[in-house]
């Protein structure tokens, strides 16, 4: 391919992309001449380029475009048809220049006569008297101009359809207005079509006189260099900082500054606006517009705002999906918009700006809002949580399953989106440049996903960290903060089940240890034997995902060059580059979504633990339940288990309104009962006043208290018989004399089923198998009956049930969840007495429904006794009933 | 590209890096040897494959370094070891050997091919031997050497 053709392919391509947006706008705008102006002579330009290196394929279509558009700069009303037709043969051209470049230079075979005939059609559809002959002056033979005849002449041939009579360019170049800056025309038969190219440029953008093109290579080779010169100038302050009064110092100190501000001046060099990552996005949006029936408007702020060309390439197609997205999925069609009674042209808003390192790019609509409906259905459908989990989760958490593979809530598949394949690979694509994407929705105001990257690759800012005996730089764009634990300090590490988790102001975070997640020691047990509370812990943010990450010294920051591993290194995990310090010691650069997957995993495993228990570990005597530390009423703590509460949320006492005769709050778009801890809990009438969610399946409350205190986790005991129906009972924590509250009876106050029993407080240790599939449940239970004394092993399943079973049979009973649909609870029963031969073993149901057939069922299938779910006081009757009997016989 | 061994006249010639890796001789192509250096301060990768020594930093170039010793599935070495520079697919890498000997003009004619009772581990890696006068020199494959480190699924 000669040099000629390739720099008509590249600048032809970018004229492409600029005719695309300047011809949507001309749709909306149809009486800005300015728009219509420069995009007539992109287009002519291309057609002029073809026809001088002899594309004539190309240059036959360009001329019918231009035709047309010629009538419109000739006052022809413009149609959203017409202004279709020239974007499809701008589509076609960018085909064919496509084809041009694989095939070296040569038009591919075949004919445009359908898209001519459709222009010409077009053109002759509204024949305009007026307009006709200054528009179109005929390709007819030529004029006086003997220069012209001369042209001709030499030729020797017919005009093909794309060629244009000079007399045609002439007029050309005396209506555009920067003919005088052109050369003189005409003097050449050459000359008219190669000024043109510059000519051209020139005009729709005058600063372009002040830039030259340079070879992308060496802007990567100009880059490469300065990195290392950075690595140079690093190593020489490294030696100075070692030799105190050396006297080159201020020399050195001249070669950092230059060196810093020639690094920034280079980086520069790679920036690019982020509106050259949008320019094809309007004719995307205009063309989705008009399939989908909508209509949207794009809105585009910060187009200006800086950042890498390699960041910038490696965003451009997750942004298109998800304006993509927005168009199909987010907005609705102007019906529902207008019902809703919202304007009915949709906007989707981009954004970008520049914060801290980072370029925040938001894409937001105005439509429906994400379906947490749908999305946690799906969830709990895919197995990304169960149905427990997924009614604890906050909607944010929710939301932010649309980026798993395979997640679409679509309902149908349309040619735009709803495959399931994207929002992940956007992910994917984000992450592996250092990005991160989060999204935020609220149901009938639309959508905003944010995408939070890098400025550049090249050279990052980094913490390095030592583990074991080597150093590691972590990247500080993820770094949160550095937290120093040891005892008696603010933050700390506590264990839930063995497993240490640490426990930062309110929150409770998976931990990793550096040294072992990298193989490079093995200090994991020694974290979690014996107690090793004194510990430096990076708090890393990934994604939505927090984790602390333990190491053993952290050294200073500083702006290393990232060297790319070896191709057979760039497999491992937890390593995404290396870089050379100061000192001229490679080390490794951690990757911190290596990391992330290690925390979610243990944040899993915490997660199990907790409710299966650590019976495994003969840890059963002394299992710790984490409790929610809360005040209500003057005195004394009160306590809930933590792994009831689904998240804990401030009510404002202007939200809350009253049903039926009690209170009730929306919440995620429905109302819920507010329950009062008791008597003595300020009923604030202004304000905000803490309010802890509890939910089962489709059942939610708020239950307000007056401050939350702490979270511990603690080993429950019982101490003393609760006065009240919700309480549990009181122990003693850190301490103090603690009440336990029962949610279940709140859960029961709010949706019947209200008991009054009181238990009696059961002292002797029986051993209870605690069988339910639903993780709210084994929650709800496993500290009430250890509260009351008896030693839990929970299970999940039956087949866990039998098989623990069939291996220990030293238990006094089993209380098995039964649900209206739950074939697992009968069949347990079913394969304790007969499998097993366990005729007496008392087995007592928790049913989630009280129909008589379905204890009927029960009870055939050898059930003893059954109790409603929420019915704590007649679960505790019927184990004093049953297991205590059974106790005594087996004793 | 003049050496001390007399001028060939007939066929094709070439010169030959030789290491010596567990006693072993070899030889490297030499147009695949860029440098011989002393590998210092090699920094290991975690988790990778255990052939990989580490990365070095060579004159501000990341170098691979890649333990021949137990590539080729020998006891590790006790003493120090020397390494050889070579360049794949525009990277670098370092091959640890125990030691470098002499550059050898061979002539391509009297390369043997591999002895069937050849180690059937070093097979892969060897591509043909000289009888040299007193051992014998096995020619190195540097690419199925440097395709057995890379993992399977990237390959």
């Amino acid at each position: 391919m000669d040099d000629l053709l390739r720099e008509f392919l590249t600048e032809t391509n970018e004229s492409l992309d600029v005719a695309d947006t300047e011809l949507v706008k001309f749709e909306t705008d149809p009486g800005n001449r300015e728009i219509l102006n420069n995009i007539f002579r992109l287009v002519h330009t291309i057609k002029g380029t073809c026809g001088f290196i002899g594309l004539s394929r190309l240059a036959g279509l360009a001329h019918a475009a231009e035709t047309l558009m010629d009538e419109f700069r000739n006052g022809r009303p413009i149609t959203s048809g017409s202004v279709g037709l020239i974007l499809s043969t701008i589509d076609r051209i960018k085909t064919l220049l496509a084809e041009i470049e694989q095939r070296d230079g040569t038009e591919p075979e075949g004919s445009d006569a359908d898209l001519i005939a459709a222009l010409e059609a077009e053109v002759a559809r509204v024949p305009e008297p007026v307009a006709v002959p200054a528009a179109a002056p005929a390709p007819a033979p030529a004029p006086a101009a003997t220069s012209i005849g001369a042209v001709i002449e030499r030729l020797e041939r017919e005009l093909l359809p794309g060629e244009v009579p000079l007399a045609e360019l002439d007029r050309v170049f005396r209506e555009t207005d920067v003919e005088v800056r052109a050369p003189k025309p005409a003097a050449s038969a050459a000359r008219p079509v190669a000024a043109e190219a510059p000519a051209a440029a020139a005009s729709h953008d005058s600063v372009s006189a002040q830039t030259i093109r340079v070879n992308l290579g060496t802007l990567e080779q100009l880059m490469t260099m300065v990195s290392e010169l950075v690595l140079t100038r690093n190593q020489l302050l490294e030696i100075s900082r070692r030799n105190e009064d050396s006297e080159y110092k201020v020399s050195l100190q001249r070669l950092s500054n230059v060196t810093g501000e020639l690094q920034d001046i280079v980086m520069r060099t790679r920036m690019q606006p982020i509106g050259n990552a949008w320019q094809k996005l309007p004719r995307i949006v205009r063309d989705l517009a008009q399939d989908l029936g909508k209509q949207i408007e794009l809105e585009q702020h910060g187009a200006e705002t800086e950042l890498d060309r390699q960041v910038l390439d490696q965003i451009k197609d997750p942004l298109t999906h998800m304006v993509r997205n927005s168009a199909d999925h987010g907005l609705e069609t102007p019906e529902a918009r207008r019902a809703a009674g919202k304007p009915e042209r949709g906007t989707i808003r981009l954004s970008a700006y520049h914060e801290g390192g980072h370029v925040i790019l938001e894409i937001a609509d105005d439509g429906r809002g994400l379906d947490v409906a749908r999305i946690r259905a799906k969830a709990i459908e895919n197995g990304l949580c169960t149905e427990a989990e997924a009614g604890r989760m906050p909607d944010a958490q929710l939301y932010r399953f649309i980026f798993h593979a395979g997640f679409s809530t679509a309902k149908a598949v349309t040619s735009v989106s709803g495959r399931g394949v994207g929002m992940d690979v956007v992910r994917n694509n984000i992450e592996a440049i250092g990005g991160t994407v989060d999204v935020r929705s609220k149901p009938g105001k639309g959508t905003t996903f944010v995408i939070k990257i890098p400025l550049t690759l090249a050279i990052v800012p980094a913490l390095i960290v030592r583990a074991g005996e080597e150093r590691f730089a972590l990247p500080q764009t993820v770094v949160l903060e550095l937290v120093r634990v040891r005892e008696g300090s603010e933050h700390s590490i506590r264990r839930i089940n063995g497993t240490p988790v640490l426990s930062l102001r309110e929150q409770l975070l998976p931990i990793v240890d550096l040294g072992a997640a990298l193989g490079v020691r093995r200090r994991e047990a020694e974290l979690v034997g014996n107690g090793r509370e004194d510990a430096l812990i990076a708090v890393m943010n990934v994604g939505a995902q927090q984790f602390g990450v333990v190491v053993d010294a952290v050294s200073h920051t500083e702006e290393i060059v990232v060297k790319p591993l070896a191709s057979m290194l760039r497999h491992v995990s937890m390593v995404s580059g290396s870089t050379i310090l100061g000192d001229g010691r490679v080390i490794m650069i951690v990757d911190p979504n290596g990391l992330a997957q290690l925390a979610a995993a243990r944040a899993e495993k915490t997660a199990d633990m907790d409710t299966v228990t650590a019976a495994e570990h003969g840890a059963e005597k002394n299992a710790l339940t984490s409790l929610l530390l809360f005040r209500a009423g003057a005195q004394g703590i009160k306590a809930v288990p933590l792994s009831l509460v689904t998240r804990l949320e401030e009510l404002d006492a202007s939200n809350l309104e009253e049903l039926d005769g009690r209170p009730v709050v929306q919440y995620r778009g429905t109302l819920i009962p507010v329950l009062y801890a008791n008597a003595e809990v300020e009923r604030r009438t202004s304000g905000r006043q803490p309010l802890l969610i509890f939910s089962e399946g489709t059942q939610t409350i708020g239950l307000v208290v007056d401050e939350i205190v702490d979270i511990v986790e603690t080993e429950l005991r019982l101490q003393l018989s609760p006065a009240t129906p919700e309480l549990i009972g009181g122990a003693i924590i850190n301490g103090i004399a603690t009440e336990v509250y029962d949610v279940g009876h709140f859960m029961g106050a709010a949706f019947g089923g209200d008991l009054q029993v009181t238990p009696h407080f059961e002292g002797r240790a029986h051993r209870l198998l605690l069988v339910d599939e639903n993780a709210f449940l084994r929650a709800l239970l496993e500290p009430l009956l250890r509260g009351h004394g008896y030693r839990v092993i929970t299970c999940r399943t039956a087949r866990e049930a039998l098989d623990r079973l069939s291996a220990d049979r030293d238990f006094a009973a089993v209380v098995s969840g039964v649900g209206a649909d739950d074939v697992d609870g009968f069949h347990l029963a079913e394969a304790i007495r007969n499998e097993l031969g366990l005729e007496d073993l008392p087995i007592i149901g928790v049913a989630s429904t009280s129909r008589p057939e379905l204890i009927e069922r029960g009870r055939e299938a050898g059930f003893t006794d059954y109790v409603a779910k929420f019915d704590r006081p007649g679960l505790m009757a019927a184990l004093r009933e049953f297991a205590s009997n059974e106790h005594l016989e087996a004793a | 590209m003049t050496t001390h061994s007399t001028t060939v006249d007939r066929g094709e010639a070439r010169q030959y890096v030789t290491v010596r890796i567990g006693g072993q001789l070899f030889g490297l192509p030499i147009d695949t040897v860029n440098e011989v250096f002393s590998p210092d301060r090699i920094t290991a990768v975690p988790l990778s494959a255990t052939e990989i020594a580490g990365v070095l930093n060579l004159r501000g170039r990341i170098v691979t370094m890649l333990d021949m010793r137990r590539l080729l599935g020998v006891a590790p070495a006790t003493g120090p070891s020397m390494a050889v520079g070579i360049e794949s697919a525009g990277e670098a890498f370092g091959l640890m050997i125990d030691e470098v000997g002499d550059v050898l003009l061979l002539e391509d004619v009297r390369k043997d091919p591999n002895p069937s009772n050849i180690d059937p581990h070093w097979a892969p890696l060897v591509d043909g031997v000289y009888r040299l006068p007193g051992e014998l020199m096995l020619v190195l494959d540097v690419q199925s050497m440097l395709a057995r480190v890379t993992p399977a699924r990237a390959a």
